[in-house]
């Protein structure tokens, strides 16, 4: 029978090569669900990994939807690295983006370009005191910061609801839940004329340099990858716990609440029901299968953002739901996590279990 | 007295649905094992359950169907977090992740459909008692089922040589390991037992609670159960009570909107979750309470 064995050391091979055995899992999987749905896989495959990348206008619309995922996953890798579990970005994105989304609305005919700086400042902020709801309740009072952040997603999303259907609905806009369509000069300027690309790939580009940077070359980053791989060396070393957990949630929260103003403020220039899109939920996913690591998150971003294309199209195109965007993104954990397995253990074929080789407790 | 006698019944009917993930949960948890795929397995069990209902009209068939559905997804985060040592946290999300997506996936064909209201189930004579027999005697079977399973997982735990076998692999594997039992089958039976519970609580909420599918529809309810056993230290009762506390939550906040109080809807849908938050916050600020409790 096939057993596990501990490898002496960790594989720095299969760390790499980890997504893309995951990858190729999902894809035969992916065949699978297509034949079994009676479309043909290749037009499906096609759908997913071809038509999102063939021209640069594609790569445009790759671009705006891989922006927030970038932005998100390299604050919540910082997260994961020091073993603070904020699964709430979805909500510090909404949050962001109805921070973002009031200073925008405060433009008039008068204002300057430079509003933009504002509104993105007020996104970060916004998100980073949503965030700040969590750090503070599991530093002052040990609660849970998975469910806390969860739960305060749905708050969230019930607290955009009730701007947007009470007191910031567009007064002319037919008893819509929007706000007003948000003035030209409070928009995130694009980068090319008739893209939809904005100059949030260049600062989505920037922040994988900044955390790089924190993470791999200062002292701060050091010390929340100590505190999070061993916690006692960490208190041994007086590390303070306290502080980096504040430092990650508020990183974290920081980034995704930007990306939720550049959202608000970019693609979709006004504020709906609509705006949580799951960039949050997603971009958990991206850091995950990016390692954890700023430049491995680009390149998982920029498949994740195949997959919404992929999905989009597989509806209009051959009309299957779109939610098969959320089943290829799940399987992609499942098979990540699975082939990690191999990081840290080699398969052996063993000729039948003696009492030397029953494997011991988990 | 009518309307009290309304959200009563109307609060056992939703803490049913807490109560019975939440006791699931709670046996995963007791065997060591943190599940944050609870909502996701909800999901799927729910459309699941629905699926089954809409084909046979049977609701006994899709109550199993939503079982098997739980018991399946928990089965493949078992054997992930059990033998090949993958992040119990990572694994659950992923449960969760691909669960909202699958669910939808699946259900969008079920969108249309509603099943006829479910009948209730009468216990003669007691349910003919004025006001309280309508509240307390006239519920769907799954009511009763939740407090039995309370009772029955209270005494199972502390009062059965099986119950103290599951206690000591939650707490002390490897004191279990070398007495000999195998640790590892016992905790995937946990997880799949609690996965099946799940199920049945997510398939309660599409045929019965609410009688149709949306996506999405649980709504963080996995989510407030695994809360719900942290709020409960771990004790059956208190899981049951603390399901009922979050139901009466629950349906106040419908109650209050049907009473045409003047607070936005949006507002008064986040008392559940703002409650779970403040009851998580106020049972783990004694951290040596939650620690003399804590199993593992």
């Amino acid at each position: 029978m096939l057993k596990l064995e501990v490898r002496p050391q960790p594989s720095k091979l299969m760390a790499v090569a980890s997504p893309l055995l995951a990858l190729a899992l999902t894809v035969l999987l992916g065949i699978g669900l297509f034949l079994l749905l009676g479309k043909d896989p290749l037009r499906g495959l096609q759908m997913f990994f071809w038509e999102p990348i063939k021209s640069a206008y594609a790569w445009s619309e790759l671009g705006v939807k891989a922006t927030p995922l970038v932005l998100i996953a390299l604050g919540l890798a910082v997260c994961f690295r020091s073993n603070v579990w904020n699964i709430g970005a979805e909500g510090q994105f909404i949050v962001g983006a109805c921070c973002a989304g009031w200073v925008a609305m405060q433009a008039d005919a008068g204002s300057s370009r430079l509003i933009v700086v504002w509104i993105l400042l007020a996104g970060a902020l916004g998100g980073m005191a949503w965030a700040a709801i969590t750090a503070l309740l599991r530093d002052r009072f040990n609660a849970n910061e998975i469910l806390v952040s969860l739960m305060l997603v749905y708050v969230a999303e019930q607290l955009l609801g009730y701007l947007v259907y009470g007191p910031w609905k567009d007064p002319k806009g037919y008893n819509f839940p929007q706000t007003i369509t948000f003035l030209a000069v409070s928009k995130i300027p694009r980068l090319v004329d008739g893209w939809r690309v904005n100059i949030g790939v260049l600062i989505a580009f920037a922040s994988v340099l900044m955390f790089w940077v924190l993470l791999f070359r200062t002292y701060m980053g050091f010390q929340l990858q100590v505190g999070g791989l061993a916690p006692a060396a960490a208190r041994y070393a007086g590390f303070s716990s306290r502080r980096a957990l504040w430092t990650a949630l508020l990183l974290s929260g920081g980034m995704a609440g930007l990306a939720g103003g550049l959202e608000a403020a970019g693609p979709l220039g006004q504020l709906t029901p609509y705006v949580p899109a799951g960039y949050g939920f997603a971009a958990i996913i991206v850091a995950f299968v990016g390692r954890l690591h700023p430049v491995g998150i680009v390149f998982s971003a920029i498949l994740m953002s195949m997959f919404y294309i992929g999905g989009e199209l597989a509806q209009s195109r051959l009309g299957l739901p779109k939610s098969l965007t959320g089943v290829f993104q799940g399987l992609l954990l499942f098979t990540l996590l699975a082939c990690d397995t191999l990081i840290h253990y080699r398969l052996r074929w063993a000729a039948r279990p003696s009492a030397a080789t029953v494997s011991g407790v988990a | 007295m009518e309307g009290i006698a309304l959200l009563l019944a109307a609060t056992l009917n939703a803490g049913t649905v807490l109560a019975i993930a939440g006791l699931g949960l709670l046996i995963n948890e007791r065997a060591g094992i943190v599940n944050l795929g609870a909502e996701g397995l909800m999901l799927v069990a729910a459309i699941a359950g629905f699926a089954t209902a809409v084909h046979t009209g049977n609701d006994w068939l899709a109550f199993a169907a939503g079982a098997g559905a739980g018991a399946l997804m928990a089965m493949v985060f078992g054997v992930l977090v059990i033998w090949l040592n993958t992040n119990q946290y990572a694994a659950g999300l992923a449960l969760s992740l691909f669960g909202a997506g699958f669910s939808a996936f699946v259900g969008i064909r079920y969108a249309q459909e509603k099943l006829s209201e479910r009948a209730r189930f009468e216990i003669p004579l007691l349910s003919d008692i004025p006001l309280l027999g309508s509240a307390l005697f006239k519920q769907h079977p799954m009511v009763y089922f939740a407090m039995a399973l309370a009772a029955g997982l209270a005494w199972f735990l502390y009062r059965s040589r099986a119950g103290l076998v599951l206690r000591a692999v939650g707490e002390s594997p490897e004191s279990a390991h070398a007495l000999g039992y195998p640790v590892r089958r016992i905790r995937l039976a946990a997880v799949m037992v609690g996965g099946a519970l799940c199920g049945i609580a997510g398939a309660y909420v599409s045929v019965v609670y609410t009688s149709l599918w949306v996506e999405g529809m649980i709504a963080g309810k996995g989510w407030i159960a695994l809360a719900l056993t942290t709020f409960a230290t771990w004790r059956p009762a208190r899981v049951l009570l603390g399901a009922y506390l979050f139901g009466g939550v629950t349906m106040l906040q419908f109650h209050l909107q049907g009473q045409g109080v003047e607070v936005a809807s949006q507002l008064l849908s986040m008392l559940p979750y703002l409650s779970t938050i403040v009851v998580l916050v106020l049972i783990s600020r004694n951290a040596g309470f939650i620690r003399i409790n804590m199993p593992a």
